[in-house]
């Protein structure tokens, strides 16, 4: 499943994407520790399917939350510089 | 089998109760402080309706934002899965179910066997649910079902710009303050609405056929908007939109025992 958390902030519309067919493939689950919010949290998904969600206490938080990330000067985000299935994906 | 499936929402609570593949019984509740206690009065309603009793039922599965308040669950589903499979049951050839409630909004693509593959959500807000168009009738002064009906009879294009529903109202007293025609300040309110949630469900690139479910899909007002604002004329709503992911939770509870 191909899971798109959205949030708007003044300059638009965006999305963290998390492709949890590819994120069930991994062992490490680096991302979890690799986001400086926590947003990332292990579960058994409804197919029984180890893979990361965003934390539901933050889904309504993400503008405030990934707001450190965003600057283009600041690549690669750690997020996905740890996702080695490349399961996630930011519209930004 | 007889199973239930309860969709705690932010505003109602929906029960439905399923023998096999055929609903026996069904119950919906406004929420209240005390969830747990507003969940077993509705669960409770429904077994009144079918007409059983409470011991019959051999599995539960709980879905909605409060879903894990409901400690005799055996199952816990999210509300993606369950839409999902809710409005499959409804119709199989759907293939994009667009759930408005009254809180947020998520968009749910299912395969040709019911099982979700792109789901969108955004943060929680209200500027792009239910719960806004309630309140804007409010400070018109007019009940939702007549509120929602004068959209129609408007061709005003009138941009609402404010993300929030705070702000938005702001916008709606500001129209109010100028004498705008209230069927124009409808169209706007539900236009704005339509154009969010469009947004989120171009996300998962749309495939026919397209459904809408959850309280809005009563609203022929954002059903318009809707279908304008994403250039579609067929969309499917179910007989009963808001029992939509409570249907798929009690499904999904029965293919859990047999799988």
């Amino acid at each position: 499943m191909i899971a798109n958390y959205g949030y708007m902030d003044g300059s638009g519309e965006y999305y963290i994407t998390i492709d949890t067919d590819k994120c069930a493939e991994c062992e490490g689950k680096m991302c979890i520790a690799a986001c400086p919010k926590g947003l990332f949290v292990p579960i058994e998904d409804d197919y029984g399917e180890d893979v990361v969600e965003i934390d539901s206490g933050k889904v309504k938080e993400l503008k405030y939350q990934c707001m450190d990330c965003k600057p283009t000067e600041k690549p690669p985000l750690p997020c996905i510089s740890a996702c080695t299935p490349g399961a996630l994906k930011h519209s930004w | 089998m007889i199973s239930a499936g309860i969709d705690v929402g932010s505003k109602n609570i929906k029960v439905v109760i399923l023998d096999g593949d055929k609903i026996i019984g069904k119950a919906i509740q406004t929420g209240s402080d005390d969830q747990e206690k507003s969940i077993e009065e509705t669960l409770n309603s429904a077994v009144k309706d079918a007409k059983i009793e409470r011991s019959a039922i051999e599995k539960i599965a709980t879905t909605g934002i409060g879903r894990k308040v409901f400690k005799e669950a055996d199952y816990v589903i999210t509300d993606v899965t369950a839409g999902g499979r809710g409005i499959f049951e409804c119709d199989n050839a759907v293939r994009t179910g667009i759930d408005v409630g009254a809180e947020e909004s998520k968009a749910i693509k299912v395969n040709q066997v019911g099982k979700v593959t792109d789901s969108a959500v955004n943060e929680k807000c209200a500027a792009g649910s239910g719960s806004f168009v309630e309140s804007m009738a409010r400070a018109l002064g007019i009940d939702m079902k007549a509120f929602a009906e004068l959209a129609l009879s408007s061709d005003a294009k009138i941009p609402m710009n404010a993300q929030c529903a705070v702000f938005a109202e702001s916008e709606v007293v500001s129209l109010i303050a100028q004498n705008t025609p209230q069927k124009d300040i409808s169209k706007a309110v539900h236009d704005s609405i339509a154009s969010r949630v469009s947004s989120m469900v171009r996300r998962v690139k749309l495939e026919p056929r397209i459904a809408i479910f959850g309280g809005l899909a009563y609203n022929p007002g954002f059903v318009s908007a809707f279908k304008k604002n994403l250039e579609i004329e067929d969309i499917f709503i179910p007989e009963e939109p808001l029992f939509v992911s409570a249907l798929g939770a009690a499904l999904l509870a029965q293919e859990k025992k047999e799988g």
